[in-house]
């Protein structure tokens, strides 16, 4: 027992642990700032956010040394067990009958409610771990790749079954991982480019160019397309940079030109002009593929071909054959309409109080914006704003900073793993704090899609502080015995 | 496990992706921030506070232009806990006037977040609402000692009469509906529930203006933003002239007090309504101020249902009145002329069928048949129409023909008047018929419409339609009660003539009938010296005792009044009918009433009726 402890003591990764304990404290004083009211407040009343979130903050610590003292073959042992409740505990919340601002996701055992979702997470990183980490497995095994992409997408079906969308998108993130354990970069660039091409062309398919005929979406990304095609020349077929750089250039000029021309001379539809250069540079990937024999241009005439029908895939997709209310969702998602919370709103009023933060910031507890209830759910999902507007450019540039240290610290951990487990494991922790990173702070900066997921550490709510809680600490633990793990 | 190193150089992919997405951040912070120059402007912790400016509404006048409704200045009190200092609450509520527990409950109410969602000791919470000036003029003096404590003027509805409430109707805060139906309207905002208030909302309302300030991290106004460039001034709401002749309508209240009933005068030329009286009806300002919610609870709890507009909501049998209108389809129609004569031995018997009727002479001619008021006459004419098959093949064709007659009299469908909640009435037409009957049915079966009763019902505004009507021998101008929205045209409906399908000869020959009813028949007591009044009794039958209608018009040439009076369980027309429809054509023609017409008024007005406590 005593030299457990101490090897724990001696080993855990003190660095992360404090990179935690500064975040968490952070996100306490922001919420303290967010729910802060002039005068009548004390921090300490357990009746208010503030107080409520520290009592949720002590919970966290308890669970973490828990976490901290168990055997750490425990979360080897009974991945697929926790993983399996906690599927039931999904399955079982779609039949829930509280709803909580319209979504199931919430289960009520009394005074506290907490959200499976949240905790999902960590069953799915563990389970996959644990999958992955067998020493038959392989990623290029077909059986294998569906099987783990079955883990991934089980729980996901389940979270957008309690119409809790955000939370589901968030599994996306164990792509990341994948990609790191071997997946092809082509999938990931693929799903990146289908992203980007969906969001672009839908969101501003609507949106005329300057010359009243091109319309933005179309135009951005069949430029894209070019760009990529010689970027991917230049990447994979290295003999031909030469080609790249011409395509490149020739594209370039051809869409300045056309703009030139379309905006001062006669306006037309650059939209033809952009499908008639896909279809030159198809024809050329074709002929190069013909006459060097490298499979790597059949495979960009491909991308070329594919991304255009995509393009118009999904245009015609949304335009046709979506019913008018899942229109309506995609259409809030993207921005392009208020909806009846106000995504637009929030966004709005979210970029003002950043903005009037300025360098230093308003000082704590002297953000109006955020007081004033201009910025609705500004002490769960933009909480980032109070950040902002309290502390400025210097006090959110340094959160931020926080986090690229913490995520760039379990890259870190994940790598000096003995075992494909542990590993595993470490990169699904990173990933999923990456994603909600990337979406939480670029929704509140008005750059990604509003997306409701939290902050993580600075969100106020038990569940998800718990939940990355423990997401973190299991790796700790796992990380603490790395010595053992290589010898067993 | 064996190192994949190939693999291994994919975390400085990843690591690049997130450096890259934070710098990313960092560099839109930047902007946001820093360059911005939009925000930098307000780096100084300013935020921008959109205060609605509210336009005054459009006032209401009468035809002759007497003030009905107005705007009177009331104040709210309110508070913003964050500046409040320590204060006496006795010295507070004598302030304002109100109890001290009722003070202490309301500042607790304010801060009870379950009571008032949207509580934010920083921001303006409304602490007592709609003060009048006196009031508030007191308060005002000591405002001073209590920093915190704010006067925001706003606008009550004040009427300069005591009657014509359903006609003016009233105003009232926007329902959750509203708002979703309309984005113009806010949480708060005010909006004509009945009457003209209503039906004239958008024209009254005006166009609200916005002033964006600029208030420091204290909560303190510091001035307009951008100097007010963005700021747009309020569009008053538009003054209303009524058709209305107030005077007339305060009269015609008097006349129905403690009666169940309607009068509605319009002015044939125009469609101009220059009465709408319902009885009961009740005080405007009720329904203006701070207790406008008792008061409406109060009056919808009422059995005799003072909210009710009888004078287009209620729809009544015509009685007699409706011999009018069979008299000219029969004319038009070729059913009868000037010469046929029909038999009356006390009432319309045939085939062992009997439509009593009263003693008078027989056989008779339409005029005399319409000065008594001769149910078997209408009857006769009736059943030969639906009977000469001859003539339309089939009784559903020939009952059809009648249903277009009436539909072009205003009947049967709203007339389209410019106040909320007008009902249509019954017009039965053949298909009615076929389904209650089975498709057994003649003339006979239907008789009793030919005098106004069984199914044919219409609302005291057609009856007065069909008085106007009948004064302009033939087209009738849809009603309406806005005479004039200023500046602004008046819809065209209301200056469309509507011709009926008759002729202004048959039309030429009704008049005469019911011009003889008032020198000699059933309408006596409408006869006024020097004015050639035209009347039509009715007298319907109902479950109780028989409602007391008159429709007539004055004078002959040229008519200026047609006027239709409707007293519930009344009796004889002649009781009630008659009487108050002389003095309303009185007064509106002379301005006055005669020394002893006022007589009759004050006795009349004093008069009740015992409709017992059953709910009407």
């Amino acid at each position: 027992m005593a030299y457990k402890k101490d090897s724990i003591f001696k080993n855990v990764d003190w660095w992360t642990i404090m990179l935690y304990i500064l975040l968490v404290v952070c996100g306490w004083f922001s919420i303290c700032g967010a729910s802060y009211d002039y005068g009548d407040s004390n921090f300490w009343d357990f009746g208010l956010r503030s107080g409520k979130q520290l009592v949720w903050i002590a919970c966290s610590l308890g669970l973490a040394s828990v976490i901290l003292s168990l055997d750490h073959r425990f979360f080897d042992t009974y991945a697929f067990l926790i993983f399996g409740i906690l599927l039931l505990l999904l399955f079982a919340t779609i039949f829930n009958p509280h709803e909580i601002k319209g979504s199931k996701s919430w289960i009520v055992l009394g005074p506290i409610s907490i959200q499976p979702a949240e905790f999902a997470k960590f069953g799915t990183a563990l389970a996959l771990a644990k999958f992955m980490g067998e020493y038959t497995y392989s990623l290029s095994n077909r059986k294998h790749f569906v099987a783990t992409l079955a883990i991934i997408l089980v729980p996901m079906f389940l979270i957008i079954m309690q119409k809790e969308t955000g939370s589901a998108l968030v599994y996306l993130s164990f792509f990341l991982m994948l990609y790191r354990e071997g997946m092809p970069g082509a999938i990931l660039f693929t799903g990146v480019c289908a992203v980007a091409y969906f969001i672009v062309g839908i969101r501003f398919s609507v949106v005329p160019m300057a010359d009243e005929i091109t319309p933005w979406g179309e135009f951005a990304v069949l430029s894209l397309i070019i760009i990529l095609t010689s970027g991917l020349i230049c990447v994979y077929c290295k003999q031909a940079r030469k080609l790249a750089m011409i395509i490149l250039m020739v594209g370039v000029t051809c869409i300045i030109l056309g703009v030139l021309f379309s905006f001062f001379v006669i306006p037309f539809n650059m939209v033809y002009m952009l499908l008639v250069m896909n279809g030159v540079l198809f024809i050329t990937m074709i002929i190069y593929f013909l006459r060097e024999r490298i499979y790597s241009y059949l495979f960009i005439s491909f991308f070329v071909v594919g991304s255009v029908v995509f393009l118009f895939s999904t245009d015609y997709v949304f335009a046709k054959v979506l019913e008018p209310h899942q229109k309506v969702r995609i259409e809030v998602l993207l921005g392009m309409k208020d909806d009846p919370s106000g995504a637009g709103y929030n966004v709005n009023q979210s970029k003002i109080a950043i903005g009037s933060g300025g360098f230093v910031g308003k000082g704590f507890l002297n953000g109006t914006q955020t007081k004033l209830k201009y910025v609705p759910e500004q002490d769960t999902d933009f909480i980032f704003c109070t950040v902002g507007e309290e502390q400025g450019f210097l006090g959110s540039s340094f959160v931020l900073l926080l986090y690229l240290s913490l995520i760039l610290r379990l890259i870190f951990l994940s790598e000096r793993q003995p075992t494909r487990f542990a590993r595993v494991y470490g990169y699904s922790v990173m990933s999923i704090f990456f994603f909600h990173l990337f979406i939480n702070v670029g929704m509140v900066l008005g750059l990604t899609p509003v997306i409701g997921i939290p902050l993580p550490f600075f969100s106020y709510g038990g569940s998800s502080l718990w939940g990355f809680t423990i997401l973190l600490f299991v790796f700790l633990r796992i990380d603490a015995a790395r010595y053992g793990n290589a010898n067993g | 496990m064996k190192r994949d190193y190939k693999l291994e150089k994919r975390k400085y992919t990843i690591g690049g992706i997130v450096v890259l997405i934070v710098l990313v951040f960092i560099i839109r912070l930047f902007s946001l921030q820093i360059m911005s120059d939009d925000y930098k402007r307000n780096a100084d912790s300013n935020a921008l506070l959109q205060r609605v400016k509210y336009p005054p509404r459009g006032l209401i006048y009468d035809r002759y232009g007497r003030l009905l409704v107005f705007n009177q200045p009331a104040y709210d009190i309110t508070v913003v806990m964050k500046e409040v200092e320590k204060f006496d609450t006795l010295e507070l509520a004598t302030a304002l006037g109100v109890n001290k527990d009722f003070l202490v409950k309301r500042f607790k109410d304010i801060r009870n977040r379950n009571v008032n969602p949207g509580y934010s000791r920083y921001t303006h919470q409304v602490l007592l609402t709609q003060l009048s000036s006196e009031d508030c003029a007191v308060f005002r003096e000591k405002l001073f000692n209590f920093p915190g404590f704010y006067i925001q003027a706003r606008t009550v509805r004040q009427y300069g009469y005591d009657c014509g409430a359903h006609i003016l109707g009233d105003i009232a805060e926007v329902s959750k509906n509203e708002i979703e139906d309309d984005p113009y309207y806010k949480r708060g905002d005010f909006i004509g529930k009945l009457g003209v208030e209503r039906s004239y909302e958008t024209q009254l309302r005006g166009d609200k203006g916005v002033e964006i300030l600029l208030r420091d991290a204290h909560g303190r106004i510091q001035g307009n933003y951008m100097n007010g460039s963005l700021d747009k001034a309020p569009v008053a709401g538009k003054n209303l002239k009524l058709s209305l002749d107030i005077e007339l309508q305060a009269l015609g209240e008097r006349l129905l007090e403690g009666k169940i009933g309607s009068i509605v005068a319009i002015e044939p030329s125009t469609g101009e309504v220059l009465c709408l009286v319902s009885s009961p009806s009740y005080n405007p300002h009720l329904m203006a101020g701070r207790h406008r919610g008792e008061n409406h609870l109060k009056l919808s709890a009422d059995p005799w249902k003072p909210l009710l507009n009888r004078a287009i909501m209620g729809t009544y049998p015509p009685g007699s009145t409706f011999k009018t209108s069979q008299a000219l389809t029969f004319l038009q129609e070729g059913i009868i002329n000037t010469e046929t004569q029909y038999p009356c031995s006390h009432g319309f018997n045939f085939r062992g069928l009997h439509v009593g009727c009263h003693a008078h002479g027989s056989p008779l001619s339409v005029i005399p048949a319409l000065a008594t008021s001769c149910n078997a006459y209408f009857c006769w004419g009736l059943y030969y129409m639906i009977g000469a098959r001859s003539k339309y093949g089939s009784v559903q064709n020939a009952m059809n023909t009648w249903r277009d007659y009436m539909v072009s009299m205003g009947f049967g469908y709203t007339l389209g008047i410019d106040l909320p909640g007008e009902k249509r009435g019954m017009i039965p037409n053949a298909a009615f018929y076929d389904k209650a009957y089975r498709g057994s049915w003649n003339g006979l079966t239907i008789i009793s419409i030919s005098i106004g009763q069984g199914e044919v019902t219409l609302t005291p505004l057609q009856i007065a339609n069909l008085g106007a009507t009948i004064a302009n021998r033939g087209y009738y101008i849809t009603p309406h009660v806005v005479k004039e929205v200023e500046g602004d045209e008046l819809e065209k409906k209301y200056s469309e003539k509507h011709f009926t399908k008759v002729d202004r000869v048959h039309y030429d020959e009704v008049v005469q009938g019911m011009r003889a009813a008032v020198l000699g028949g059933t309408c006596r007591g409408a006869n006024l010296p020097d004015i050639e009044v035209c009347g039509k009794t009715g007298t319907a039958q109902n479950k109780g005792k028989d409602h007391s209608a008159f429709m007539g018009f004055a004078p002959m040439n040229n008519p200026k009044i047609a006027i239709a009076v409707y007293v519930e369980n009344g009796g004889f027309g002649a009781v009630y009918g008659v009487p108050i429809g002389k003095l309303m054509i009185e007064k509106y023609l002379k301005g006055e009433l005669s020394p002893q017409s006022q007589l009759q008024a004050d006795e009349i007005q004093k008069r009740r009726i015992n409709y017992g406590l059953q709910e009407r």
